[in-house]
């Protein structure tokens, strides 16, 4: 059912694992869904100079959020912010159409990170 | 890449000496047993034959096995048949929460007909307690519908002793036992309607059967031209019933559930010496003996698959990502109300055609792929806080 760009992907994924000293970590999801995604960024002036994740999740969920990572490394934190699940969809190819919300699941991670780094900034 | 089957819960692959036998029935005994000509009455021989063999394998009576389209069909026609036949008596049914989605969804449909339906709950074994079964029967219950050998834990239930619940309070007793067929003991003393089908067994798919005991009261669903005994009208598949008896005759021998048993141990304790591996279903001889199922903790059960897919090994999980409506599995939800035990299910089951080598390829995967999931998994290090 999985593309075998997918299944590479999830079998060797680039970003996978933990981060030390990340400045900030964004984590959605429970076991109950089945989907946990975890996020650690590492920011410098505004600018994401280094990410990592670590995801429990079907093959979907794992091969989004790597590419998700991927997609906004280097990327400003405005810039990343509007970064939609589309558009990791875009990059993964055909999903199965049941698996979609697991990419909006990785975005979401993403998305509260970020704030969560804005609002430690301003206190 | 070499194929590693361990799915044989699902389907299995037909044995050679069946396809052999149904090689000769495609071509040659083509007729209509209904017919009256020579054609006709060889196929209405081969039917009689198949029909004794299947039969005796049960020690039931010929007259009292129904061929059918499969499982399912056989279940749905124990289920509602029973329900139609005896709705003066009473409206309500009793099966358990491990069933199959055949068994459940049949009664889910009776529900919305008027039926009650009581779907009993089972121990962390996946066991029924006949004393709840017991008590459920209200003057009102027509029928109890068991699963024998879980299809996904491999819990193979007491048919004797919830028969006697039944036969003692005059409710008829029905058993779904396409996963436990010619794996364990299975009697035509312990029910009064037995679901048997083929393609579980090495034989082929689109065939199966019900047994109903003689004097049973049941109401046809497929109406026609009256074959079967005037309760399963259509033209019989004769090609696939001749598979499905050869099948059996095959399965039938003592030889293969040792095998199959000895393989399955072993399995299990290896498996099982991966740290925080939990199994779901019993040990023993009160186990399929080709099946097992365990979950792995911090990770998810279609992840583990995809990988051991990637690397020729079929398996199957209860985790809710890789089933249609994104639900877990119920059967082991109902052992404990636990999603990550369910997620991180997978269940292997083996065949009399299955190796040593072949269990010990997946062992060696299985342990790399472990580890490399729990590595990426964000529940590794916050759970082993907890335990």
């Amino acid at each position: 059912m999985y593309s075998k760009k997918i299944l590479n992907r999830f079998k060797n994924p680039k970003f996978a694992g933990e981060m030390k000293k990340a400045d900030v970590v964004g984590e959605v999801g429970n076991v109950k869904c089945g989907d946990i995604m975890r996020v650690y960024l590492k920011i410098k002036d505004d600018k994401i100079t280094d990410i990592k994740f670590k995801t429990y999740g079907c093959v979907a969920a794992i091969a989004s959020t790597d590419y998700l990572c991927e997609i906004v490394k280097g990327m400003t934190l405005d810039q990343a912010s509007k970064v939609t699940s589309k558009d990791v969809v875009k990059k993964m190819g055909e999903v199965p159409a049941i698996k979609l919300h697991c990419s909006i699941l990785a975005q979401d991670a993403l998305k509260k990170a970020i704030e969560e780094y804005k609002n430690k900034k301003k206190s | 890449m070499k194929t590693i089957y361990l799915d044989n819960g699902a389907t299995t692959k037909l044995d050679p000496e069946v396809v052999e036998v149904m090689n000769k029935y495609h071509l040659e005994v083509y007729g209509n047993a209904s017919s009256s000509h020579h054609k006709g009455q060889e196929a209405k021989m081969a039917l009689n034959d198949a029909r004794h063999i299947i039969a005796k394998s049960i020690g039931a009576k010929d007259k009292e096995i129904i061929f059918t389209s499969g499982g399912t069909e056989a279940n749905n026609f124990a289920v509602k048949g029973i329900a139609f036949a005896k709705k003066e008596k009473g409206k309500h049914i009793i099966t358990t929460k491990i069933e199959h989605d055949c068994v459940l969804n049949a009664n889910k449909w009776l529900e919305k007909q008027g039926y009650k339906v009581t779907y009993l709950d089972v121990d962390e074994e996946g066991f029924v307690n006949p004393e709840d079964l017991e008590k459920a029967i209200t003057p009102e219950t027509i029928l109890v519908s068991v699963i024998h050998g879980n299809n996904e834990i491999g819990t193979i239930q007491d048919l004797k002793k919830i028969y006697e619940i039944c036969k003692k309070h005059n409710v008829y007793f029905h058993t779904d036992a396409c996963q436990s067929y010619t794996k364990t003991e299975l009697s035509a003393k312990h029910a009064d309607l037995i679901t048997l089908n083929a393609h579980k067994i090495h034989g082929p798919k689109g065939v199966g059967a019900l047994f109903i005991k003689k004097g049973t009261k049941i109401t046809p669903l497929a109406h026609g031209g009256g074959h079967e005994f005037n309760l399963r009208s259509g033209t019989e598949n004769i090609l696939g019933i001749a598979g499905f008896a050869k099948a059996v005759q095959l399965a039938m021998k003592k030889e293969h559930t040792k095998k199959m048993t000895e393989l399955r141990d072993y399995f299990t304790e290896e498996v099982l010496k991966i740290p925080d591996t939990i199994l779901n279903g019993p040990k023993g001889d009160k186990r399929l003996c080709n099946n097992i199922n365990v979950s792995f903790r911090y990770v998810e059960g279609e992840s583990i698959g995809a990988y051991l897919d990637s690397n020729g090994i079929c398996t199957s999980t209860g985790s809710a990502c890789s089933s249609h409506n994104l639900e877990p599995s119920h059967v082991i939800m109902a052992l404990e109300d636990n999603s990550e035990r369910a997620h991180g299910s997978l269940r292997f089951t083996i065949s009399r055609f299955t190796t040593k080598e072949e269990l010990d390829f997946t062992l060696q995967e299985l342990k790399k792929t472990i580890q490399k999931l729990r590595k990426i998994s964000p529940l590794t290090k916050l759970m082993k806080k907890i335990v």
